[in-house]
């Protein structure tokens, strides 16, 4: 694909653009994420997280309904919202409550031993240096409208990777691959180093970028799924009688795996919360593939006769959402991965700093100018 | 295909599959994202070393 000269002035326009507006919060993001790839090894470093303690492998399961009981009686005043299983650590219930059952905002994490039912750990929720790392990356301490903004970011990150791949070609044209040549003042081997580092980790960082702007969106998508396809489930299901407003909890976990006999729980919805209705838990049931356990399947379990009356697939809004979680936070290959994630994302660290730099340095000829000056010298530009 | 393209399509192609091994499969399909997203690092390395 042979550029003319005024086609890669403009897609060098874009470029700068792009870049120049962008560069700034991906910078934040970079360094921000970098931590946040090991959160799960920090919060245990930290004490923040515990494991379950070695017991006697024997089979036997505490009840949930006592478990919740002993929640609810640590935090009096707060609704029990969720109940959640990590694929990961199977011995472990954590016990999520909020002011009231379908209040935004948790108020507690408490974590269980689900062998022995005993209380293990409350999660410190809103403190410490992670937390505001994670603030910071999710959504700059703005809420939604942050995470939004943050979003368009991600926007500006693959408009820029695709642009300055584009300009990767001509700029080529004469160069072997790798080429980082020493001549004149450091910016060219700058130049080149920009060229190399981008274009080696295009796909990562593509990846990484668009994922991370569909996860901006989770908050709408869920709202989405819950005013739709849960509301219909709940409308063609309706619940036979009031919510006890205790128990049950075991009732419909064993409804839900008889639901759903190839999957596991990862998280149960209580009555009231946000991801079920006033009368109905739903049960969000992993399946037991690394692919299948992202992509959730919700069962409707009527809160007061424990009867799973409905189960769907997600729609493939939510899906995509599901699987650009991992493909975002690298957590799905072990320890390798995340080394990896980490030195990739300091590689992307170097592109923008390079990026930045060579238009800090730029002389006095705009370097646009410069640019095509370049592709010509290498024969591209006629 | 232009010569230019061989090297950056060559590595776009293994982190994709280096991105999606492991989703795909655990066990084996990590350590095919392990390997296929090493090389792209191990690139940089290599080239930025050996200008230095």
């Amino acid at each position: 694909m042979a550029l003319t000269a005024t086609a890669v002035k403009r897609w060098y326009i874009v470029h700068k653009w792009t870049s120049l507006i962008s560069t700034v919060f991906l910078l934040l993001l970079c360094l921000t994420g970098l931590p946040l790839i090991f959160s799960h090894e920090i919060d245990h470093a930290l004490g923040y997280s515990v494991d379950p303690p070695e017991l006697p492998e024997t089979g036997e399961w505490a009840r949930l309904d006592d478990i919740v009981a002993d929640a609810a009686a640590r935090r009096p005043g707060d609704a029990v919202q969720f109940v959640v299983s990590d694929a990961d650590e199977p011995d472990l219930w954590t016990v999520i409550l909020g002011e009231t059952a379908a209040a935004p905002e948790a108020s507690a994490f408490l974590s269980y031993d689900a062998r022995s039912g005993a209380y293990l750990h409350e999660y410190p929720l809103r403190q410490g240096i992670m937390y505001i790392l994670l603030r910071l990356h999710l959504d700059l301490f703005a809420g939604l409208p942050g995470t939004l903004f943050l979003g368009v970011m991600g926007l500006l990150l693959a408009v820029s990777l695709v642009s300055g791949a584009v300009l990767y070609g001509p700029f080529m044209r004469k160069l072997k691959f790798g080429a980082l040549r020493r001549r004149h003042s450091g910016r060219v081997w700058w130049l080149d180093l920009h060229n190399l580092l981008g274009i080696v980790t295009l796909a990562w960082l593509l990846v990484v970028g668009i994922t991370g702007t569909i996860n901006t969106l989770a908050i709408p998508i869920a709202g989405y799924w819950q005013v739709t396809e849960l509301a219909a489930m709940v409308a063609e299901n309706p619940a036979t009688a009031p919510y006890p407003g205790t128990g049950g909890v075991d009732r419909a976990l064993a409804a839900a795996r008889d639901a759903e006999p190839e999957r596991e729980l990862s998280f149960m919805a209580f009555p009231g919360s946000s991801f079920a209705s006033p009368g109905h838990f739903v049960a969000f049931m992993r399946g037991p593939t690394p692919w299948t356990e992202r992509l959730l399947k919700p069962v409707l379990i009527d809160g007061a006769s424990g009867a799973a009356t409905d189960s769907r697939e997600l729609p493939w809004y939510v899906a995509t959402l599901l699987i650009s979680q991992p493909l975002h936070f690298g957590d799905y290959g072990g320890i390798p991965l995340k080394v990896l994630w980490a030195v990739l994302d300091l590689i992307a660290i170097v592109v923008l700093v390079s990026g930045l730099y060579l238009w800090v340095k730029r002389r006095n000829v705009t370097f646009e100018a410069q640019y095509v000056a370049e592709a010509g010298r290498h024969g591209e530009v006629a | 295909m232009s010569p230019v393209w061989q090297a950056p399509l060559a590595l776009g192609l293994l982190s994709i599959v280096g991105l999606l091994a492991a989703l795909l499969a655990d066990g084996f399909g990590d350590v095919v994202s392990w390997v296929a997203l090493a090389i792209p690092v191990a690139v940089v390395v290599w080239y930025t070393a050996r200008s230095r």
